[in-house]
């Protein structure tokens, strides 16, 4: 599936242009980081590399296929969440997969432990609060082994120590192998998390770099301006 | 009038024979046609929602159409369809339970799948997306949804046992309304009512209505039930 390739992509709905000549190579490790102001397209960029976004303008492989695998999973911002356990909601990706039912269970509470979810597994889903939600529907993803993860602003809206929570989550997943790419308004959230850093503005890539070099050094101006106006404390680059 | 009353509550009170034998009979067809109904509706209205084919809205307003259908059109094709010269007369199913069955089915089914599409088609919209990404089929796709929807499809089976239970038309004919046989509850408040004995008619029309509010109140339970459980 890796590499991930896109070349020329673009996506403009009723002629209006959000994205054009996108050109990214994404490989099979680490946390890639897409960052950009509100309503660039990373959203979109996301759907298009899930395989729900129709690629009309351009080219994307994943690897030698011109479709993504079933090694995919994704984390939407608002999860689908069944009027239904928190253990059924947890074992529900692995449903199309070839798991016996037990093993579907067993596999659901280890991945709710891991997300600190486990005393809650018999509870109704639905009544869990949004941070709670996010770990379980990162507990969902986890469950199926993607090799892919892709994440839509994961902790938007959580308290301060959800956000910690999750993002112990997601360094355990990529841990265990698994690339992921997601999408934040939260910069810190970056700097911890990004291996590489990939700025979209204006409907192209600005940049493409490895986290340090891109929060130290960024190299365009569009960058230096989202960094500067994100922060909530002014910073000044050297150069 | 008074005494109209008081006689159809005596033969209440005292279980009649006659008038349980017609309940039992009624509740025996109505909710096996249901049952049955809601086996092809369910899923129909299901897949209605998440297919994508030329043809879909057509088959759509069809099935949303015939949610009116009048219940004699039904008993006069289910009658001819029955009929030892028709196709399906060698079965022998005229003027039995089974035929009334059948003919409370097709009166069934398309309201039940009319009345479920709605309900999955949102639930689709929403979650469509991660179901794909998850690699979800169709089939399974409108196994989760169902089940998801399950507290609001209650509503579409009550109206289902509603409107089995209270046909008269497609019953009349293809039942012929035997007495012991094939007189439900409807057919024979019916014929009573024309032959002046009222009391058996009130009876059975009070135990109608009885049966129509206590299977509402059941499921309006089960709704509030769900929702405090399931937000
Ligand atoms: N299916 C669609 N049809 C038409 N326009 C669309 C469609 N999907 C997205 N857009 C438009 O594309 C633009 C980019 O949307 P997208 O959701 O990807 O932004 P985003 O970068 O995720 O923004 P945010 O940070 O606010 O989440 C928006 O202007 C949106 O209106
Ligand atoms: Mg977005």
């Amino acid at each position: 599936m890796f590499p991930i390739e896109l070349a020329g992509v673009g996506f403009r709905p009723d002629g209006q242009c959000v994205l054009s000549g996108i050109d990214l190579q994404l490989d099979g490790d680490g946390i890639s980081i897409l960052l950009g102001p509100n309503g660039v397209g990373k959203t979109v960029l996301l759907r298009m590399i899930a395989g729900l976004q129709p690629v009309s303008e351009g080219r994307l492989t994943w690897g030698a296929a011109s479709r993504p695998d079933e090694a995919v999973a994704m984390v939407f911002q608002q999860p689908m969440i069944l009027r239904a356990s928190v253990l059924d909601n947890a074992a529900l990706g692995m449903k199309p997969l070839a798991f016996g039912r037990r093993e579907r269970r067993r596999r659901a509470h280890e991945m709710l432990e891991r997300v600190g979810l486990a005393d809650r597994a018999a509870d109704s889903a639905r009544l869990l609060s949004g941070g709670e939600r996010q770990r379980l529907a990162l507990a969902r993803a986890w469950a199926v082994q993607p090799r892919l993860l892709l994440l839509d602003e994961p902790t938007a809206s959580l308290d301060p120590s959800a956000v910690d929570a999750v993002e112990d989550i997601i360094r355990g997943i990529r841990t265990d192998g698994c690339k992921v790419l997601m999408t934040t308004h939260n910069l810190g959230q970056a700097t911890r998390l990004a291996d590489d850093v990939i700025f979209l503005a204006d409907g192209r890539v600005q940049e493409h770099a490895p986290a340090r070099q891109f929060f130290a050094r960024p190299r365009s101006n569009a960058a230096r301006r989202f960094i500067q106006a994100e922060l909530p404390w002014r910073i000044r680059f050297d150069e | 009038m008074i005494d109209t009353l008081f006689a159809a509550l005596r033969l209440l009170g005292s279980f009649d024979r006659t008038l349980v034998d017609i309940v039992w009979l009624s509740l025996r067809v109505s909710l096996t046609a249901v049952v049955l109904g809601a086996l092809i509706g369910l899923p129909l209205g299901a897949w209605l929602a998440v297919a994508e084919f030329r043809g879909r809205n057509l088959l759509v307003v069809l099935v949303n159409g015939l949610m009116g259908l009048p219940s004699v059109v039904v008993g006069v094709v289910v009658y001819l369809a029955l009929s030892r010269s028709g196709p399906f007369g060698s079965l022998g199913l005229l003027f039995s339970p089974g035929a009334m069955v059948i003919a409370q089915m097709m009166l069934v089914v398309p309201l039940i799948a009319a009345l479920t599409r709605p309900i999955v088609e949102d639930a689709w919209r929403e979650y469509a997306p991660e179901l794909r990404v998850m690699g979800f089929s169709r089939g399974q796709s409108m196994q989760t949804l169902i089940h998801d929807c399950r507290h609001s499809l209650l509503v579409a089976l009550l109206a289902g046992i509603g409107r089995a239970m209270s046909e008269v038309g497609a019953v009349m004919i293809v039942g012929g309304n035997i007495d012991h046989v094939t007189r439900v509850m409807t057919t024979a408040i019916a014929l009573e009512t024309s032959k002046g004995d009222l009391p058996l008619a009130i009876a059975l029309g009070i135990v109608l209505m009885a049966v129509v509010l206590a299977l509402n109140a059941a499921a309006f339970h089960i709704r509030r039930w769900a929702m405090r459980r399931y937000a």
